[in-house]
């Protein structure tokens, strides 16, 4: 279409004069502006319901997608752990979706194990690979030489796999490694361990006892946020701990105990409950046995004996225990998470457990409660694979470690090194658990790496198990796959959806998709008959006739209320052998255990040293986050926290006093050196110890924000005191000295 | 003991205010030292008698100091494609929106009262320089020579203005304990016409003007010492605030660079050589003039970095 | 009754968790480096003898601004309910708000503007509440209308004591730490 002279000006006129308007020439030019409300417009076009998985509590949260992009996350209010409350981690899941170092593509191992050189293959390559492997490993060895070690919900694909296989291998070091004695111990006194999420009402306590606990750093959502509703109505902490945490700032009695002697305090107040009376009587008379064992054991066990032993005033165990009793049967003795700290930690949790039976909180309203899985049914398999004809090798051999009741990582770590156990491990699959900051004494971990036939990684980043690796899987993130439904139990059963909120990135694949894959490749997709993860849980919904819609449009479906203490209507029962709380433990004293808790003196580390303690910052999940350049800037690194007066007479730095923020070497009693960490000069911490956050000093190249920065509390714990009773790495027993940072061009 | 984490890493806040660098300190120099060319060759050419060549082209320095001060502004500034905005809005309560305003009318005045300084010779000599601007600068000429009395008044005032604004910036953000002395306003004024008297002084002007200079410039050394004094005193007698700012010059970290530069190099040995000079007990230097050039822009950095701490 | 938005910050819920920083960042889509918020953490005394006070800190939005008396351009400005916001189009970057606000309140976004809290205006223009209080875990952050005497700012800084940060500046913020 031609167009004349004077229409191309006036079109080409009005374009200039509207353009110009547009740009301001009316208003802005002349400073007559207004001044608009500031809209970032972050708000989703699509808001996406799923649960997070940046720790594993599994918060319900809300993905706000705009124009392919996850915007921001928000809390589900419909969700019973998050209720539209998210903890930093929840909200920083965008900084994992677009970390710029995540796995892109499936590698394989190009030279020598552990020289962290890999080139990018096809899936089928990669997947082709581990087939071949494994099948080998199976021809060789048998199929029960495969180990998995998983952590996260997405591992129950690969323990799928592991059934179909045929091997029973699965290990988590969030047992032996983390919760491992407090499990024990509750199974022990009150016939169940505690699991995850903990059964703990500590929203109706009126008091809350945490014994080395940092709730408030440790963010455990729900947990949290039932601390501060208990604090806002008027509930007392009392806190154990040899560093001044933010929960000791909140208490209304914080003791310092010397680390290591527990066990003493905690006798001490089962004395002082007993000999004044502030234990429930009448809740024990119905419910318990041993109770007069119990009393014959602490009756020297005064607080004027416990002071000297923990470096604390007796009238302070006294009124502490005073409170704890007064404020029965909501008086919660939390029973912590991370317990392997010295090797006596189930008789340590066993004297935390005793306590709650003493004071009536088990079962009780503030106490320890009665949770449920939501009737999900299983999925209709066609017919169960075949029970693996060997046992699991996760202790050595001499069969020790009698109440274990999960799978010991560390065993399954040491099965591989030839001969520890019944039979040699010879492949492992790692889902997403860094073993290499996970495991204490990295150099056992790396030697039995490479005994290995195959090591075969699953991730979302470049961990440093990964560099270890003969095959590493990209696995996409929560935000870009289908799961499994979330059904852990909880005080109203109900199940959470995870459903993609974005496609994948890159040539990164889902779980489900891994897996059926590489089971078609072993000749197992017979075992996987489903097509993917939605039809997965459609199927198991539709069993019961539950709604997809709901519970895809609403991220949860809620099962029926139940009765979760006394007070609702709930029967108390026990699944111990004699059908009561057992304070007197019967089960320990036929095995040679101490049937109560004995306080026992540790050892104490080479004078000049400090005691290793570590702990959580709130911003992170130990090593998981620490690439996250989000949840990076308020806190980039860790710090080790050593007393500022103890600093003033540190052995080497008599020249020139070590300065706050300056940075140091630690180096431990094997000669284990870290790598440089600033130092926090804190009046909050005992002198004797010191404290860092984990997950730090991490050596992934890939991980180019994380890669040197921080030190590694892992690597110095070079040694450990192993549970009896149920093989818990205690490791709290590492002590380090202090040198001053060379710096390095 | 208090330990105070603030978990957050902006370069420019933590871990303490760090928003003007340079930029600023310079910006104050530039300007305070044209507030003191634009009084003092007023005041030298108001005085009958010969002239040097020097001071007649010396008031065109006024509005060169002027545009290099605002190119440091200009550099200081982050949205610099929206610096338009300073000349949309007039605000009596921003002493940066008064500056931006007297910036722009040193430039007319100045620029006048630099023209009608000129003597005939160099006016001629100027205009066929300028080609096509040669008829209006003549014309201009014309125009500042007929209100010439009015002009020198204008000059002199916004001289002062500037020279004062320069300090009424700092002091009124009260904020930054250090600055909050309403004495910082007459001590940059001071301050300027020294380094002002100092930058004339490194000029080829006639021992007599130089003299004058001299002089001039012990004055207002004299009474820059003395107010410095009263803002330190007022500082260290005033509120706990007030007294730990004052002790970064009183024994903290700028207590070295204060005394060294601003009161040694500045202020005392100035003083004590253009007293020797003017009893002829030495000979006209540099000297002088670069000890308070460099005192000058020393006091203005120490304030702006030690305010900010 | 003219509106004037507050927000009470309860130190004693607080665990300076971070939860707030993270989630501001995200809903107004901050670059790196950039802060509306902050937690500080003060500690006082000597071991054993130790006390801790958490508090998430941001523009107080203050009646007495120097920021905005600063501000060259009007670019600084007091919108709804006393909320002071900044007009990217009207800011030059010279950053004297930044040096008259006593609280290190501000700070300089990449795009060269000057950038702090807004109380998530546009949020609460929808009937929604600040990102951050939304999310706080603890629920130390209550926004309100300090002007109705039943919003739940109002009751809480009526009947809590509380504090706020550097009352001598004569800034009168209304950001209150409940203690």
């Amino acid at each position: 279409m031609t167009m004349s002279r004077r229409q191309f000006i006036k079109i080409g006129a009005a374009g200039v004069g509207s353009a110009a308007l547009a740009s301001g020439l009316g208003t802005r030019w002349w400073g007559l502006d207004g001044d608009p409300t500031p809209d970032p417009r972050t708000d989703g076009d699509r808001v996406v319901a799923s649960y997070c998985e940046l720790c594993f509590w599994g918060c319900g949260v809300l993905a706000h997608v705009k124009e392919g992009r996850v915007t921001k996350i928000t809390g589900n209010p419909a969700h019973p752990l998050s209720r539209g409350m998210l903890c930093p981690r929840g909200v920083g899941g965008t900084g994992l979706l677009y970390d710029p170092d995540r796995l892109k593509r499936p590698l394989l191992r190009r030279t020598k194990r552990g020289e962290d050189l890999f080139e990018e293959v096809s899936w089928d390559d990669a997947l082709g690979r581990v087939a071949e492997g494994l099948e080998r490993v199976r021809r060789q060895h048998g199929p029960e030489a495969l180990a998995l070690f998983t952590h996260g919900s997405g591992g129950v694909w690969f323990k799928q796999f592991m059934k179909a296989w045929g091997s029973p291998n699965i290990g988590a070091p969030s047992y032996a490694q983390c919760r491992g004695p407090r499990e024990a111990a509750f199974q022990l006194t009150f016939g169940t361990p505690l699991g995850s999420p903990e059964p703990l009402d500590i929203g109706n306590a009126r008091c809350i006892t945490l014994i080395g606990s940092h709730l408030g750093e440790n963010m455990h959502n729900t947990q949290v946020q039932e601390l501060a509703e208990a604090l806002g109505k008027g509930a007392q902490l009392v806190v154990v701990d040899p560093r001044f945490s933010v929960a000791a700032s909140k208490a209304r009695y914080w003791l310092p105990i010397k680390p290591g002697t527990d066990i003493a305090l905690l006798q001490a107040w089962t004395h002082v409950l007993l000999a004044e009376r502030l234990h429930d009587a009448e809740y024990l008379a119905a419910h318990a046995i041993g109770l007069d064992e119990l009393r014959a054991h602490v009756a020297e066990t005064t607080p004027e004996w416990a002071g000297p032993i923990t470096g604390l005033d007796p009238r302070l165990i006294r009124d502490s225990a005073r409170l704890i009793g007064a404020s029965r049967p909501a008086s919660m003795i939390h029973p912590g998470r991370h317990t392997v700290w010295y090797g006596d930690d189930t008789q340590r949790e066993r004297s935390m457990a005793i306590l709650v039976a003493l004071l009536g909180n088990w079962g009780r309203r503030g106490g320890y409660l009665k949770q449920d899985k939501f009737p999900l049914a299983g999925y209709p398999y066609a017919g169960a694979p075949p029970p693996p004809s060997r046992p699991k090798v996760d202790r050595p051999k001499g069969g020790l470690y009698p109440l274990a009741n999960e799978v010991l990582a560390n065993g399954l770590c040491d099965a591989t090194r030839p001969g520890q156990s019944l039979y040699d491990l010879k492949a492992w699959l790692v889902y997403g658990c860094n073993l290499v900051q996970a495991m204490p004494d990295r150099p056992q971990l790396l030697e039995a790496i490479q005994k290995l036939d195959l090591l075969v990684a699953v991730d979302v980043l470049p961990a440093e198990i990964c560099g270890w690796a003969d095959v590493v899987l990209p696995e996409a993130t929560y935000l870009e796959r289908d799961d499994d439904a979330w059904n852990g139990p909880w005080r109203r059963p109900f199940i959470a959806v995870r459903q993609a909120a974005v496609p994948a990135m890159y040539d990164s694949k889902p779980g489900w998709w891994i897996v059926k894959e590489l089971a078609g490749k072993v000749g197992l997709a017979d075992h996987f008959p489903w097509t993917d993860a939605r039809e997965f849980v459609k199927t198991r919904l539709a069993v019961k006739g539950q709604s997809w819609e709901t519970l895809s449009s609403t991220g949860v479906l809620l099962g029926p209320e139940i009765p979760t203490c006394e007070e609702e209507g709930a029967e108390l029962t026990f699944e111990t052998e004699s059908g009561k709380i057992e304070l007197f433990s019967k089960e320990l004293a036929d095995l040679d255990f101490d049937p109560l808790p004995v306080y026992r003196p540790q050892e104490e580390g080479p004078p000049g040293t400090f005691r290793l303690l570590s702990g959580r910052s709130p911003l992170h999940s130990f090593g998981r986050t620490v690439n996250n350049r989000l949840l990076a800037e308020p806190y980039p690194e860790n710090e080790v926290w050593l007393n500022a007066d103890a600093a003033a007479t540190l052995p080497g730095f008599e020249a020139r006093a070590l300065a706050h923020g300056e940075r140091v070497v630690l180096v431990n009693q094997d000669g284990v050196r870290s790598t440089p960490v600033k130092v926090k000069l804190t009046q909050r911490i005992r002198t004797d110890c010191v404290f860092m956050v984990h997950g730090w000093g991490q050596t992934a190249r890939g991980q180019r924000y994380a890669y040197g920065r921080g030190a590694s509390d892992a690597l110095l714990t070079s040694r450990v005191k192993v549970d009896p009773i149920m093989g818990g790495t205690g490791m709290n027993v590492n002590f380090v000295r202090f040198e001053r940072a060379v710096e390095h061009a | 003991m208090t330990e105070l984490d603030v978990a957050r890493h902006n370069p420019l806040l933590d871990p303490g205010l760090q928003a003007w660098g340079w930029e600023i300190p310079a910006y104050l120099f530039l300007g305070g030292m044209a507030a003191g060319v634009m009084v003092l060759t007023t005041l030298l050419l108001a005085r009958p008698g010969e002239r040097s060549t020097a001071l007649r082209w010396l008031p065109f320095a006024a509005p060169a100091l002027v545009t290099v001060g605002m190119l440091a502004l200009f550099l200081d500034v982050e949205h610099k494609l929206f610096v338009w905005r300073f000349y949309l809005a007039f605000r009596w309560s921003s002493p940066m929106s008064w500056g931006a305003w007297i910036l722009l009318l040193v430039y007319p005045v100045s620029l006048l009262v630099a023209l009608a300084a000129l003597d005939e010779g160099q006016a001629e000599w100027l205009a066929a320089r300028l080609g096509r601007l040669g008829p209006p600068v003549r014309g201009a000429r014309g125009l500042a020579l007929r209100h010439a009395a009015g002009l020198r008044v204008a000059n002199v005032a916004v001289g002062a203005g500037l020279g004062l604004y320069t300090g009424v910036l700092l002091s009124t953000l009260a904020a930054r304990a250090l600055w909050s002395s309403t004495v910082l306003g007459p001590v940059f004024l001071a301050s300027g016409l020294s380094t002002g008297a100092a930058l004339l002084m490194l000029f080829p002007v006639n021992p007599e003007e130089r003299h004058l200079l001299a002089r001039w410039d012990l004055w207002a050394i004299g009474v820059e010492a003395v107010l410095l004094l009263l803002f330190l005193v007022g500082l260290a007698s005033g509120t706990a605030a007030g007294q730990s700012a004052a002790g970064l010059l009183l024994g903290g970290p700028f207590t070295a660079a204060f005394w060294l530069l601003v009161v040694g190099a500045g202020l005392t040995l100035p003083a004590l050589i253009e007293l020797l000079e003017g009893r002829r007990l030495l000979r006209a230097t540099v000297a002088a003039p670069a000890l308070v050039l460099v005192g000058g822009l020393a006091l203005r950095w120490i304030l702006v970095s030690a305010g900010q701490t | 009754m003219s509106r004037r938005y507050a927000m009470a910050v309860d130190t004693r819920r607080c665990v300076g968790c971070n939860a707030c920083v993270i989630s501001c960042k995200t809903e107004n889509d901050l670059p790196s480096g950039a802060f509306r918020d902050w937690i500080v953490t003060e500690a006082r005394g000597q071991f054993p003898d130790l006390t801790l006070q958490i508090r998430s800190e941001r523009c107080n939005h203050c009646a007495e601004t120097p920021c905005v008396a600063a501000c060259p351009t009007g670019a600084s400005h007091v919108a709804a309910g006393g909320t002071v916001l900044v007009n990217r189009r009207k800011c030059t970057g010279c950053k004297a708000c930044m040096v008259a606000c006593p609280y290190g309140a501000r700070s300089v976004h990449p795009d060269g503007h000057v950038d702090k809290c807004t109380f998530c205006l546009h949020r609460v223009e929808r009937g929604q509440s600040p990102a951050c209080v939304e999310t706080c875990p603890t629920r130390s952050l209550t926004f309100g209308d300090l002007a109705d005497p039943g919003s739940g700012v109002a009751r809480l800084v009526a009947h809590r004591p509380h504090q706020v940060l550097q009352p001598e500046a004569g800034t009168r913020p209304f950001v209150f730490f409940l203690t």
